[in-house]
């Protein structure tokens, strides 16, 4: 297959990034639900945010595992390495998941007076796994030292200022998402809180946005000739003006009766600072230095797991459209099943 | 090089995270299936059990699903944490399975779930029985590649090796190794077993408190009906797995038997009870039918098949715990067959509601399907060792080089994680059953008044709106 001219590695970076990409946005705003848990404290409120996302967070969460099972699949190399290099920080994410999880269905079917606890449980385990997730993130960007092909740092070197930073900055970015998605699926007095909490924290994300421009250049030559050298410079211009547009027109739209535009907003927000992300680190899949061509696995396997991926994935969103446009409209809390 | 500890810890971690998942998938594919034929006899009839019983059974498979989904991500993410050397060598196989059960299954699950439990007043009744139907399928096509993909690596082919790493050449010898359809139809029939077993338990449970009503008698009833039929089908297709493993993994079969020495010409005993030493290379016998061992295996009294003598002791598994979980396999396999032939019979003369002794033994067995997988799961893979792809590549060169310390940290947390979660989780599931059919939830499902015919006819897309 590699015969026919298709630039396999490409293709599977491509596609293991828009599952990345498709997994932050819809798991964020799940996790950005359960990060804004502890500012409504009203059990009927809890129920109706619960129950925007009840029916359609299995499906978000599986674009973790594609991004997961494609690397395995196509840079198999980078799969051994990012995985095993931030063990503890997927050990955590795993564990949070697990709780995030559970909590939906147990909530409902655990005794009234137990309840409480799968509520911490559900704003615990959003919290571990953005926090990891935001750690992975940043410890990925600062880079992997390799030695015949395995990671060769040690257990805790995920841990800097700049990993923390990133932390917190996913976390900033999932619990918008969570609140515009609110503001899309609420109406009445939650509606009113959610959008209270937005603003401040569009503020936020505005500045984590800036803080991580600033920040990756100047600890990153290699992200900074990336940006900084033309002809380069000229084509990635548009990204810092397109989020200070979006920016801008997110916090307008927070003002007075907002319905889609925030989330819609935030997603574009969000995608920017994915694509500066993207931008920064190609054509690496494991920064500093292993490019996805070193770590591509044998055509016959890209080549195999391509045609499936074409094929089905168009299938699967359509069906995901689907699943969404069913469960349209505002939420209040008698709806779903329980 | 990794320290003989860490290997350990790291292969009780995936023991242990495994040995949980797979209870999980196995109801869900057995109540999957479930599900589809209740909501079809509903459909077809319209009578009020089928409904009541589909109402209660999802409730079920959602709280038995989410276990299922959170334990399963950890899996896919624990080949890369903790057998990273696995990943690099064999990912370009396995990695393409696993990408494939993604695309085609993961995904089928879990975007026609939504609908399935959340989606009565949303959708049409032709739509939700087809969300139904996608699930269930999404479980069978799951199992299918999973299956594959541990398949391969116990009866790895269709691959060359390229500077110590698999490259695939023909995916569909990869796919269809030789151990994959035995290993694929044996697995199903213990989802749909095991299923059934729980059922009929909760039945049994119910009828034996004196609730005795029309949805009651037809799930034990159908339940009993699986038994029969799906108990013995285990047993034979086991049989023909074992002669099939007897021509791929002799070791394993060896130290199933306790086998140690191979005596051309002399049959071999099949031993019932005994316990095999590693240490003497020898099985104490307790209990022995002679001759057994080689007619099962060989078709004749005087047939003989290799002996764990004959493999380097560095090339043998352990013969003690393989030995004791086949037996428990099959001994459950056995009890099963005969409880369920009890029940069946007490079910054609009428007099199954009236015997307690045989509800009793239904409730008794209920968990017995669940402990066989995990039995028969423990003996394939503590069988194919040293091996992680056998013959080929040993589970010592498989593992990521973590220290102990971090690995049994790891390990203490999923321990800790796992007991109390999924512990609350079996007592939520045990709640329900016990609350049985017909309590709570119902008036949310859109047939209570005018049954399902008059839903056939309306195409009620958007008459729902936003909510009751
Ligand atoms: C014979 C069946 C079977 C077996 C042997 C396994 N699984 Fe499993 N798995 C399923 C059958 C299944 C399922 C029926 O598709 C699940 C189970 C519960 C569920 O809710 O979906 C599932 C869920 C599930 C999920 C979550 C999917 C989602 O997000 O919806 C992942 C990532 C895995 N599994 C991965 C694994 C791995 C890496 C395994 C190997 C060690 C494994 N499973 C063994
Ligand atoms: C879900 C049912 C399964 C169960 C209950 C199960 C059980 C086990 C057990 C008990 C071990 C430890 C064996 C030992 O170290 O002595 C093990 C190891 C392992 N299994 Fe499985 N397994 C299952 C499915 C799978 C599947 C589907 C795969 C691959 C696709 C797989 C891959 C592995 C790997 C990589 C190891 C670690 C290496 C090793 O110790 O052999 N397992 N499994
Ligand atoms: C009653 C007679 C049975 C026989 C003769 C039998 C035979 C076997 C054999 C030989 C294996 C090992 C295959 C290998 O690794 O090479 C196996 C594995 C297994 N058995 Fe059974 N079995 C029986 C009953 C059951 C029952 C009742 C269940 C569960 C409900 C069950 C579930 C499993 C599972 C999950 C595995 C591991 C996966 C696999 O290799 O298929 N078995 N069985």
């Amino acid at each position: 297959m590699s015969g026919v001219g298709i630039d396999l590695p490409f293709l599977w970076a491509v596609i293991i990034l828009f599952a990345v990409m498709m997994y932050v946005i819809m798991d964020g705003f799940d996790l950005g639900i359960g990060l804004l848990f502890p500012f409504v404290a009203d059990a009927h409120d809890r129920d109706v945010m619960m129950n925007t996302v009840a029916p359609v967070w299995d499906g978000n969460e599986t674009w973790l595992v594609l991004g997961g099972a494609g690397l395995m699949a196509a840079f198999p190399l980078a799969y051994s390495v990012v995985l095993s290099a931030l063990y503890l920080p997927i050990v955590v994410m795993l564990l949070g998941l697990i709780f995030r999880g559970v909590a939906f269905e147990f909530r409902f079917k655990a005794p009234p007076a137990a309840r409480h606890w799968w509520d911490r449980a559900f704003i615990g385990g959003s919290l571990a796994a953005t926090l990891a997730q935001g750690a992975i993130l940043g410890a990925y960007i600062n880079g992997l030292p390799l030695e015949r092909r395995q990671y060769a740092g040690a257990p805790f070197d995920w841990l800097t200022p700049f990993s923390i930073f990133t932390a917190f900055g996913l976390s900033t970015a999932y619990a918008l998402l969570g609140a515009a998605w609110l503001i899309l699926k609420t109406d009445g007095e939650l509606q009113r809180r959610i959008i209270a909490l937005a603003r401040p924290l569009a503020w936020l994300l505005l500045a984590v946005i800036v803080a991580v421009s600033v920040w990756t250049p100047l600890t990153h030559p290699a992200i900074a000739a990336r940006w900084f050298t033309p002809p380069g410079a000229l084509w990635f211009a548009p990204v810092p003006m397109l989020v200070v547009i979006a920016f801008w027109r997110l916090m307008r739209s927070l003002q007075g009766a907002p319905h889609a535009a925030p989330f819609v907003l935030t997603l574009g927000l969000v995608f920017l600072g994915y694509t500066g992300f993207g931008i920064s680190l190609w054509p690496n899949v494991v920064p500093p230095g292993l490019s996805i061509r070193e770590a591509a696995g044998p055509p016959q396997s890209l080549g195999f797991a391509l045609v499936g991926a074409l094929l089905v994935i168009p299938m699967i969103v359509g069906y995901t459209a689907w699943g969404y446009y069913v469960f349209r409209g505002k939420v209040d809390a008698s709806h779903g099943y329980h | 090089m990794v320290q003989p500890d860490a290997l350990l810890l790291a292969r009780v971690q995936f023991a242990f995270t495994v040995g949980f998942h797979i209870v999980f998938p196995a109801l869900t594919i057995g109540l999957a299936s479930f599900l589809v034929v209740l909501e079809g006899a509903w459909l077809r009839t319209g009578r009020e059990p089928f409904r009541e019983l589909y109402v209660f059974w999802s409730k079920v498979f959602a709280v038995n699903f989410g276990m299922g989904v959170v334990s399963g991500i950890v899996m896919a993410y624990e080949f890369g944490a903790n057998w990273s050397r696995f990943s690099d060598a064999a990912g370009s196989v396995t990695g393409p399975l696993l990408t494939y059960e993604v695309l085609t299954a993961f995904f089928l699950e879990a975007g026609f779930l939504g609908v399935m439990l959340y989606g009565w007043r949303r959708v049409g009744p032709a739509l939700h029985f087809l969300s139904t139907l996608m699930v269930a399928l999404g479980t069978l096509v799951s199992a299918t590649w999973i299956v594959a993909s541990n398949s391969w690596m116990q009866t790895p082919q269709g691959y060359a090796l390229v500077d110590g790493r698999f490259v695939p050449v023909d995916w569909l010898a990869v796919i269809f190794n030789p151990s994959f359809p035995y290993r694929l139809v044996h697995m199903t029939l213990a989802a749909f077993l095991a299923t059934a077993l729980v059922v009929g338990a909760a039945g049994a449970w119910h009828l034996l408190r004196g609730r005795d009503d029309a949805a009651i008698r037809h799930m034990t009833s159908m339940a009993i009906g699986m038994l029969v039929i799906v108990g013995p089908l285990q047993a034979l297709v086991g049989d023909a797995h074992g002669l099939n493993t007897l021509r791929h993994q002799p070791a394993k079969i060896a130290a199933i038997e306790g086998h140690w020495r191979n005596e051309p010409g002399r049959g071999v005993p099949l031993i019932l009870v005994g316990w095999p030493d590693m240490a003497t290379e020898s099985t104490r016998s307790l209990l022995e039918v002679p001759e057994l061992a080689s007619i099962l295996l060989t078709h004749s009294r005087a047939g003989s098949f290799p002996g764990l003598r004959e493999f380097p002791a560095s090339d043998r598994p352990n013969a003690t715990v393989v030995f004791w979980s086949f037996r428990v396999m099959v001994g459950l396999g056995v009890l099963i067959i005969g409880v369920g032939a009890w029940a069946a019979w007490a079910r054609l003369r009428g007099t199954w509601l009236r015997s307690r002794w045989l509800l009793r033994a239904l409730l008794a067995i209920g968990p017995a399907g669940l402990v066989a997988i995990i039995a028969g799961w423990i003996t394939t893979e503590v069988g194919r060792q040293p091996w992680v792809v056998y013959g080929v590549m040993r589970t010592a060169d498989a593992v990521a080089p973590h220290g102990a310390g971090v690995l049994s940290f790891s390990l203490l947390l999923f321990v800790v994680v796992y007991l109390l979660v999924f512990g609350a989780g079996v007592g939520y599931l045990l709640r329900l059953i016990v609350r049985g059919p017909g309590t709570g939830g119902d008036n949310l499902v859109p047939a209570a008044a005018g049954g399902p015919r008059r839903l056939l006819g309306a195409g009620n897309e958007g008459t729902v709106g936003s909510g009751p």
